[in-house]
């Protein structure tokens, strides 16, 4: 499929690609016309992160060859991060072609700008992947990052991407390292014309990590774990939509993460709080809460399309793909959507504990010890 | 309004009204991020503020420059999490000194356009995204008589306060429904750097105290629940006992309800 290479003036006339995951059937359109297939009492729940310049220069001691730091989650204070060093180079070249980094190891220093970081730990996932900790207070960290940040960019992207072009209409904290980019395309008029058909808009904040790293072991783990927050006004949201039989829907795969997440580490129940999330989703896994998803444009292979395949098979999900494809749609970040939406509601809302949790550990759970796990 | 816990954003709060401000919506128990250009004036009204017990961060900006708006954002959203209020209080006189507009130099009528309208409105689409989202937030207009009034030699300013006025009226009548309200408050003439870079020889004592002005100005917020969003308020004119009777205010002072 072909990219979008840069952000677009109008997202209405953007496209919408409809797929009924029960059939597969498809229909093509605008994204003007997302009002027209959503009906009153269904929600749509997005993820209002703020996107942060997450991409930083850093040097070594002795080296200090344009060097990339990508911070990937925060850890477990605001001046402790998990990051991703990429080796010298720019985004003209291919996140996967860049050089190694420098090799480091625990007990080392990098500097970001004036501020100093101890590397606490090396990931076994990747030598790439490191904990550390800046040698300074969170108001100087965010000063330096928004001083030397850019928002992590994309070689297919034909310029430079700057930090107004990676927001959504409704960012607010900047905890996102990428942008959330199936609300994207969200206007505030279209969300008041979606609000108009009696459809209910609610909001979670979930930090967004990376969706790239350069080293293929990694990116196979993609996504690290996630933090989280569920305000209790977004519970009562989805009990009121469920109550009166409409669906649920998430904007962008975050926020099928986070709430899957949050129920699957409560039993199948929603609970209010801030947490971490691991759940990784893929084929065959039972939704608890979501029904629908509107998303980017994703390919086989891909963990977005993976997750896609617990709303649709892939096999009924690729004859809408290739459709797509063929007929111009286009991908990646600035790219069309699509959204996966059943006539009636499917998610089951589970009273007892699942009987097998379809969870994924990542191994970088287990190191995240001093990080608190979803809060009952 | 409550301010007890509330994150608040002040811009030109290193002197005059704005610092005034701080010291009040601190006391009653505001949460602040603080915005000024200079950074070492702003760095002590923080540290002074932290003194009295007060939350305070400080974030060197000017409100005209385009790039400063997502750092300032983002960083006010990282100091305080979700911003509550965001009052824009700097303020550019235009020509100093004043003088009539075939004098005036478009340079000087942009800059004032820059700092006092395009600024904020930036910063209000930043911050109004998500006070929608979550159906709660405040924007404070601080203006000027000069936005109703045709002042000779004030024109620069003058215009810009009186599109800053409209602005918020517009603004509310798109966000009435999503729960986020606009104000326009007028101060009144106070002994500020501005007043005295606009006119020098008036008599300071004349001139309302910043500090009383900040006392009375949080007062109405604490009850401006009652004032219909979008409303241009004169502070000289309210009175707080009258002002708690709501709807009477409507007409008054001429916003819209919805």
């Amino acid at each position: 499929m072909k990219n979008a290479d840069y952000p677009r003036s109008r997202s209405e006339d953007e496209r919408l690609l409809w797929v009924d995951p029960r059939t597969g059937t498809y229909r093509d359109g605008a994204l003007a016309q997302l009002p027209d297939r959503l009906r009153r009492f269904d929600l749509l729940v997005v993820n209002d992160a703020a996107t942060l310049p997450a991409s930083l220069p850093f040097h070594l001691e002795n080296d200090s060859r344009g060097l990339e730091l990508r911070l990937a989650g925060q850890g477990q204070d605001e001046v402790t991060w998990w990051a991703v060093l990429f080796g010298p180079g720019d985004w003209h070249i291919p996140t996967e072609h860049r050089p190694a980094p420098p090799k480091v190891a625990a007990g080392d220093r990098v500097w970001v700008g004036s501020i100093s970081a101890l590397i606490l730990e090396v990931s076994s996932l990747s030598p790439r992947l490191v904990r550390i900790r800046f040698e300074a207070g969170a108001e100087q960290l965010y000063r330096e990052i928004y001083q030397l940040g850019q928002p992590v960019q994309y070689s297919y992207v034909r310029r430079n991407l700057a930090l107004w072009d990676v927001q959504t209409h409704y960012g607010g904290r900047p905890w996102a390292l990428e942008m959330p980019s199936a609300g994207r395309p969200l206007t505030w008029d279209l969300l008041a014309r979606v609000r108009e058909k009696g459809v209910s808009i609610a909001a979670l904040t979930h930090a967004a990590g990376l969706s790239a790293t350069g080293d293929p072991a990694l990116d196979a783990a993609l996504p690290l774990p996630e933090r989280y927050e569920l305000p209790e006004r977004t519970v009562a949201a989805i009990a009121s939509a469920r109550k009166n039989h409409g669906r649920i829907i998430a904007v962008g795969t975050s926020v099928v993460r986070a709430l899957e997440g949050n129920a699957a580490a409560n039993e199948g129940r929603l609970r209010a709080g801030s947490g971490i999330v691991d759940l990784v989703l893929g084929p065959g896994h039972a939704l608890n809460v979501v029904d629908g998803l509107l998303t980017g444009m994703h390919e086989p292979g891909t963990s977005h399309f993976a997750l896609m395949e617990a709303f649709v098979s892939g096999a009924k999900l690729e004859p809408a793909l290739e459709y797509a494809d063929t007929h111009g749609y286009l991908q990646h970040e600035f790219g069309d959507s699509m959204l996966l939406l059943p006539e009636r509601s499917v998610a089951r809302t589970v009273k007892a504990p699942l009987s097998r949790p379809p969870r994924y550990r990542s191994p970088l759970h287990e190191k995240c010890g001093a990080i608190p796990a979803a809060r009952a | 309004m409550k301010l007890n816990g509330q994150g608040i954003v002040i811009t030109g709060a290193s002197k005059g009204l704005g610092k005034a401000l701080a010291f009040e919506l601190g006391r009653r128990g505001a949460r602040l991020f603080l915005v000024a250009r200079n950074e070492e004036v702003l760095d002590r009204v923080v540290r002074s503020l932290r003194e009295d017990g007060i939350e305070a961060h400080g974030w060197a900006a000017d409100v005209a420059d385009k790039d400063a708006v997502y750092p300032l954002a983002g960083a006010a959203q990282t100091a305080l999490g979700h911003v509550d209020v965001v009052i824009h209080n700097a303020s550019a006189l235009g020509p100093s000194p004043l003088r009539p507009l075939l004098d005036t130099d478009c340079e000087d009528l942009e800059r004032a356009l820059a700092v006092n309208l395009i600024g904020p409105f930036r910063l209000s689409k930043v911050f109004a995204g998500s006070m929608a989202m979550r159906q709660h937030g405040w924007i404070v207009h601080v203006t000027s008589d000069a936005s109703v009034s045709a002042y000779p030699t004030w024109g620069a300013y003058s215009v810009s306060k009186a599109g800053f006025d409209h602005l918020a009226r517009v603004w509310a009548a798109e966000l009435d429904g999503f729960g986020v309200r606009m104000l326009s408050v007028d101060p009144g003439d106070m002994n500020t750097d501005l007043h005295r870079e606009a006119a020098p020889a008036d008599d300071p004592t004349t001139l309302l105290d910043p500090e009383e002005v900040a006392e009375r100005l949080v007062d109405f917020l604490e009850t401006a629940e009652a004032v219909p969003n979008g409303a241009r308020v004169s502070l000289s004119e309210w009175r707080a006992p009258r002002w708690k009777s709501g709807d009477a205010l409507a007409t008054s002072i001429g916003g819209t309800r919805s």
